[in-house]
């Protein structure tokens, strides 16, 4: 899903690379995160609600009452899938569209992310499961580092440029201050 | 710098990750109050030297709204509750209470 072979715009030139992906299927599920909700999503994606600030499996942790869930297959058929399954009042959105997916690869992603938002990127605070959405610079985003060096960012589409062209001015070589990358 | 947490999602960050919503617990004036009553909560807001009790709105994170009691003056946070309390928990008057124990809760 998150193949470099499949980006749009990518800059390999930097102290990181950056690449921006072709759109990537996105549901978002609101709803009470209940045990039914969660047994109707395992038996739609194999995996069930991740707990808190969590991705597991493709399946993100947005906020008490809302999922974003990744998937390669055709989205709206997963929203038929689990609006069959669901019998408790929920929302099930295509927003595939509606974000940009980034990927950043190298040794200083903790260092480039760290440059805009407000948060602790330390391996210890900051794990491969961990998701969060904060901001990067002036924009809402959100973001997790599913392996040492490479991390994984969405924002509203209608900010895509504006987020690719800050994560590469903020990964110019010579530019980061090492601090988690030593 | 003030660092809250964030009763819902648990997030840890600084302010600049959420949006003030000013001061908590107003009552709202209803149909039939006097127009001083009303301007009151509208217009008048309390700005004490010492402990302040405020909405915060997790704008970048979860999206929720909750309460916040912190100091003023050292930007010290005795705790982040609940958005539907109409006052803050035992817990956190106790922590207040600890550390400026003349603090009365205004009604
Ligand atoms: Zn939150």
């Amino acid at each position: 899903m998150f193949e470099l072979s499949t980006a749009v715009e990518l800059e390999g030139n930097g102290a990181v690379l950056v690449a921006r992906h072709a759109p990537v299927g996105m549901v978002t599920l609101k709803a009470g995160l209940n045990r039914a909700i969660s047994a109707a999503l395992k038996q739609s994606t194999g995996a069930g609600v991740p707990p808190k600030r969590k991705i597991r499996k493709g399946i993100a942790w947005m906020a008490p009452d809302e999922l974003l869930i990744f998937t390669e297959s055709d989205p709206d058929a997963l929203i038929r899938e689990l609006d069959s399954r669901i019998t408790a009042p929920a929302l099930l959105a295509d927003v595939s569209d509606a974000r940009a997916v980034f990927t950043l690869k190298g040794r200083g992603v903790r260092d480039v992310l760290a440059k805009g938002a407000p948060i602790d990127l330390s391996p210890e605070a900051f794990g491969t499961d961990d998701f969060r959405r904060t901001r990067l610079g002036q924009v809402a985003v959100a973001l997790w580092i599913p392996a040492p060096d490479e991390a994984r960012l969405i924002c509203l589409a209608s900010v895509g440029q504006f987020v690719f062209d800050w994560l590469v001015n903020a990964s110019q070589k010579d530019s980061l201050p090492d601090y988690f990358s030593t | 710098m003030l660092l809250l947490k964030c009763p819902y999602c648990g997030a840890k960050a600084e302010e600049t990750e959420f949006s003030g919503g000013g001061e908590a617990h107003l009552s709202r004036q209803k149909s039939g109050s006097t127009d001083a009553g009303f301007a009151a909560y509208m217009f008048e807001r309390r700005n004490p030297k010492g402990v302040i009790l405020e909405r915060w709105h997790h704008a970048y994170g979860c999206g929720k709204w909750f309460h916040a009691a912190r100091s003023a003056v050292t930007l010290e946070v005795f705790g982040t509750y609940s958005v539907q309390a109409l006052a803050p928990p035992k817990d956190i008057i106790a922590k207040i209470r600890a550390r400026l124990p003349e603090w009365e809760e205004k009604k």
